[in-house]
C-alpha cells in the first residue's frame, strides 16, 4: 500500500511531462539531443555490425571498456586530480575497448578455441576486472561519490551540460563516417573475400567498423551504460530488417528507430531522476522490435500470414471453379452440382467449402440453390474455362516437354498452375500452338476422376 | 589390410613420377597466370604441395580432382585469400598484387549469405567498386554497366529482385555478371556449375565461349567428369599436387584419373569405359 502510494507520488505531473517532451529545460535539452544522436549513430553503425554478424563481438568490446573507466579514474586521482574528468574516463574506456578487441583477435589467431569461447573469455574476464577496479576506485578519497556505477547501466540525467555537449557532435561524426563508407561496408558485409580480390583492405575495413562500434559504445557509456549499449546497436537494426529488402532503407529505418528510442529514453530519465536510462531505452527498442516483427512491411508476421492466406484463397477458388466446370463439361450446361459431390472433389472441410462459396457468390461467379448445390453463372463459366485451359496447357507441357506420365500430370499441374503469369501462358500457347489453336480449350489429357462423374465424363474420345 | 594401405600411396607416387607433365617448368613471362612452387597448409596440415602451373592465354582451363584435393584453395591462394607457406604467383608476368584489375574472381555460391538486403543489380554493381575507389558513391554509369552484365547472363529481368528470391542457378549467374562487369583478362571461377539448372549451365557455357572468343583466359574449378571433355581446352588434374596438366585430350586419360582419384574411381572409370565402348560404332 505504502509502496504504491510512493510510486504514485513520484510520478511526474502532466506539465512536467509536456515540459520534458518539448525540451523546455536547458540541461534536459542537451542530454536529450545527445542521446537521440547516439541512437542515430547506433542504428546506422549497428546495421553493418548486424550484417557482419559481429553482434557479440560488440558486446565483448563494451564490457572491456569498464576496466578502462575505473583505471582512468584511479590514474587521475593518483595524479592529483579529482578523477571525475569525463574525457579522461572515456579515453580510458576507448583504450580498453581497443585492448579487448586486440585480445579477442589474439585468441582467435593463436588458439583453436571457437569464437563463442573466445568471446565468453574476453567478455567475462574484462567485466570481472572492471568490477574489481571499480571497487578499488571507490575506496579512493571521493571515489564513492564519483558514481562510477552509472557507466554500467547508464544514467542520462546525471550528465552535465559541459560533458554532454560534445556527445551529439561525436555521434553525428560516427554516422557520417558510416555513411561515407556505405559502399565499402556493404561490400565487406556481403562478400569480404571478393572485396579483397579487388584490392580492398578488408582487415582495415573491419577495424574501421569495429572502431565505429567502439565509438558508439564510448559515447553511450554514460547514458545507456556498457551492459546495454549493444542492444541499442543491434535491436534497431534487427527491427529495420523486417521493413525492407534494401540496405540503404534499412540504415535509415534503423537510425530512426534508434533516435526515437534514445529521445524517449532520455526524456524518461529526465522525468524520473534516478531511473537507469539503459534499461528504459532497451525496453523502448524492444517494443519497436516487437511491432516490426509483427507488422513489418516486408517480412513481418502479418504480411507473411496475409500472403499465405491470399494464396490459399486463390488456389481454393480456382479449384472450385474448375471442379464445377469439369463436372458439366461436354453437356455444355451450367447445371447445379450438389454440395456432397463438391465435397468429394477436393479435400475441403465443410467450413472451407462454405466460405469459398460465399466469396464466389459475392463475386457473381456462382449461384447457390436452397439445397446447398451450386452452379456457375455466365461470368463464372468464362473464368472457370480460363482456369481449366491454363491447367490443361500446363499438363500438356509437362507430358510433352518434361516427360511426366499422364497419370501423374494432374497433381503436378495443380501445384503450379496458380502461379502461372500471363507471360508464361503466352509462352505455353506458343509452344503448343500447332496443336491447339488460339483460345481453344484442349480436352483433358487424362481421364478426370470425379467420384460419380461417369455420366458427365468429358468426351475425351472426341 | 595394412599391406593395402601401405601400397596405395607408393603406387600413387610412382604414377605421378611417370607423368610427362611433371618435367622442368618453362614459365613463359607473359602467361596470364603462372604459379611457382606454391605450397599451402591449414594448421600445419598441407593442402597443396609444390604447385607449379602456367595457364596459357585465351584458353578455358578446368581444374578437377576429388573432394579435399585443394581445388578451391588453389584459386584462393593464387588470389592471396589464404596464406601461402611458399610460392609466387605472377599475373601476366607481374606479381598479382600489382595486377588485381586483370583478374576477376567468382567465389562459390555458398560462400555468402543470400539473405543479405540487396537486389541482383546491387550485387553486380559491386564488381565496379574496384574502379570507383574510396568513399565515392556508385554513379549511374556503373549501374548501367552492371545492368549490361546482367543482360549478358540473361538476368536483366531480375535486376531488382531481392537476391534470396533467386534460384540457385540465378544466383550463380549474378555472381558471374559481377565478375564480367570487372572486365578482367583472367577469370577464376570456383564451381560455377555446382547445383545449377540446365538453363544456367547452358548460359555459363555460352559465356565461357564468349570470353574465350574475346581472348580472355578462364580457370574453372569443376566437379563433373562427364562434361570435362566438352567444356575445357585444357585440364589440370589436382590432388594436393598437380597430377597432370595439359590439353584435355592428352590429359584426360584413365591412368591420370587413377592417379588423381587414387583408385576410388575404379568402378566409375570402368563403367565409363564400358559406356565409351558401347558408344563407338
Amino acid at each position: 500500500m505504502n509502496a504504491a502510494l510512493l510510486t504514485l507520488a513520484a510520478l511526474p505531473g502532466w506539465s512536467a511531462v509536456v515540459d520534458a517532451l518539448l525540451l523546455k529545460e536547458h540541461n534536459t535539452r542537451v542530454v536529450v539531443l545527445g542521446v537521440t544522436c547516439l541512437g542515430l549513430a547506433a542504428g546506422v553503425a549497428g546495421t553493418f555490425l548486424l550484417l557482419r554478424k559481429r553482434s557479440l563481438t560488440a558486446d565483448a568490446l563494451a564490457h572491456a571498456t569498464l576496466p578502462g573507466v575505473a583505471l582512468g579514474f584511479i590514474v587521475m586521482v593518483l595524479a592529483g586530480g579529482s578523477g571525475k574528468s569525463m574525457p579522461g574516463l572515456l579515453v580510458g574506456a576507448f583504450v580498453f575497448g581497443l585492448l579487448g578487441m586486440g585480445w579477442l583477435m589474439a585468441i582467435r589467431r593463436t588458439t583453436r578455441l571457437k569464437d563463442d569461447a573466445a568471446l565468453g573469455i574476453v567478455l567475462s574476464v574484462t567485466f570481472g576486472l572492471g568490477m574489481a577496479l571499480v571497487k578499488i576506485a571507490e575506496t579512493t578519497p571521493g571515489g564513492s561519490a564519483a558514481g562510477l556505477d552509472r557507466f554500467i547501466v547508464g544514467r542520462a540525467a546525471s550528465m552535465l551540460e559541459a560533458e554532454a555537449i560534445w556527445l551529439p557532435v561525436a555521434a553525428v561524426v560516427v554516422t557520417l563516417v558510416a555513411l561515407l563508407l556505405f559502399k565499402e561496408l556493404k561490400l565487406l558485409c556481403f562478400d569480404g573475400a571478393y572485396g579483397a580480390t579487388q584490392g580492398w583492405p578488408t582487415g582495415l575495413l573491419d577495424a574501421l567498423l569495429m572502431g565505429l562500434v567502439l565509438a558508439v559504445t564510448v559515447i553511450g557509456l554514460q547514458s545507456v551504460g556498457m551492459l546495454l549499449v549493444v542492444a541499442l546497436l543491434i535491436v534497431p537494426a534487427a527491427a529495420a530488417r523486417f521493413w525492407t529488402q534494401r540496405l540503404g532503407v534499412m540504415v535509415v529505418v534503423a537510425g530512426v528507430i534508434g533516435m526515437v528510442s534514445g529521445y524517449l529514453g532520455a526524456i524518461a530519465s529526465a522525468l524520473f531522476a534516478n531511473a537507469p536510462t539503459g534499461p528504459i531505452i532497451v525496453l523502448l527498442c524492444s517494443v519497436m522490435f516487437g511491432v516490426s516483427l509483427v507488422f513489418g512491411a516486408r517480412r513481418g508476421v502479418v504480411v507473411r500470414v496475409a500472403r499465405h492466406v491470399r494464396l490459399a484463397r486463390r488456389i481454393g477458388r480456382q479449384h472450385l471453379l474448375r471442379a464445377l466446370y469439369e463436372m458439366h463439361e461436354g453437356t455444355d450446361g451450367v447445371g447445379h452440382v450438389s454440395r456432397s459431390r463438391l465435397m468429394r472433389a477436393r479435400s475441403w472441410s465443410a467450413g472451407q467449402l462454405r466460405r469459398l462459396m460465399v466469396r464466389l457468390v459475392r463475386e457473381g461467379l456462382i449461384r447457390r440453390a436452397a439445397d446447398g448445390s451450386a452452379a456457375l453463372t455466365e461470368q463464372g463459366r468464362v473464368a472457370a474455362r480460363r482456369y481449366v485451359r491454363n491447367h490443361r496447357l500446363w499438363e500438356m507441357y509437362l507430358i510433352e516437354h518434361a516427360d511426366i506420365a499422364p497419370s501423374h500430370v494432374d497433381r503436378d499441374a495443380d501445384a503450379i498452375e496458380h502461379v502461372l503469369g500471363d507471360a508464361m501462358i503466352e509462352r505455353l500457347e506458343q509452344l503448343l500452338a500447332q496443336r491447339f489453336p488460339q483460345m481453344a480449350l484442349p480436352a483433358s489429357p487424362h481421364p478426370i476422376d470425379f467420384v460419380d462423374a461417369r455420366e458427365t465424363r468429358p468426351a475425351d474420345v472426341r | 589390410m595394412s599391406l593395402m594401405t601401405n601400397h596405395t600411396p607408393q603406387r600413387l607416387h610412382a604414377d605421378a613420377c611417370e607423368l610427362p607433365q611433371r618435367q622442368v617448368p618453362r614459365h613463359p613471362a607473359d602467361a596470364p597466370l603462372s604459379i611457382h612452387d606454391m605450397t599451402v597448409a591449414y594448421h600445419r596440415k598441407p593442402v597443396l604441395w609444390d604447385v607449379d602451373l602456367d595457364i596459357p592465354q585465351g584458353k578455358l582451363v578446368g581444374i578437377v580432382g576429388p573432394n579435399g584435393a585443394g581445388k578451391s584453395t588453389l584459386l584462393k591462394a593464387a588470389l592471396d585469400l589464404v596464406p601461402k607457406v611458399s610460392g609466387r604467383v605472377l599475373v601476366y608476368g607481374k606479381p598479382y598484387k600489382k595486377q588485381r584489375r586483370m583478374v576477376a574472381y567468382v567465389p562459390q555460391r555458398e560462400s555468402v549469405d543470400w539473405d543479405f538486403p540487396v537486389d541482383a543489380l546491387d550485387v553486380v554493381t559491386m564488381g565496379t567498386y574496384g574502379r570507383i575507389g574510396w568513399c565515392v558513391p556508385v554513379f549511374r554509369k556503373h549501374r548501367r554497366a552492371a545492368l549490361e552484365a546482367l543482360e549478358r547472363v540473361g538476368m536483366a529481368d531480375y535486376a531488382h529482385r531481392q537476391i534470396s528470391q533467386l534460384s540457385g542457378g540465378q544466383q550463380q549467374r549474378v555472381f558471374l555478371a559481377r565478375a564480367l562487369v570487372q572486365d578482367a583478362q583472367l577469370y577464376l571461377m570456383d564451381e560455377p556449375f555446382a547445383g545449377v539448372d540446365a538453363a544456367t549451365e547452358r548460359a555459363i557455357v555460352t559465356l565461357l565461349h564468349d570470353l574465350r572468343a574475346a581472348g580472355r583466359t578462364v580457370l574453372v574449378v569443376h566437379h563433373d567428369l562427364q562434361t570435362v571433355r566438352e567444356y575445357f581446352d585444357q585440364l589440370i588434374l589436382l590432388n594436393m599436387r598437380v597430377v597432370a596438366h595439359g590439353p584435355t585430350d592428352e590429359v584426360f586419360t584413365d591412368a591420370n584419373l587413377h592417379a588423381t582419384y587414387g583408385g576410388r574411381l575404379t568402378l566409375l572409370s570402368e563403367a565409363a569405359e564400358a559406356l565409351a565402348q558401347q558408344e563407338r560404332p
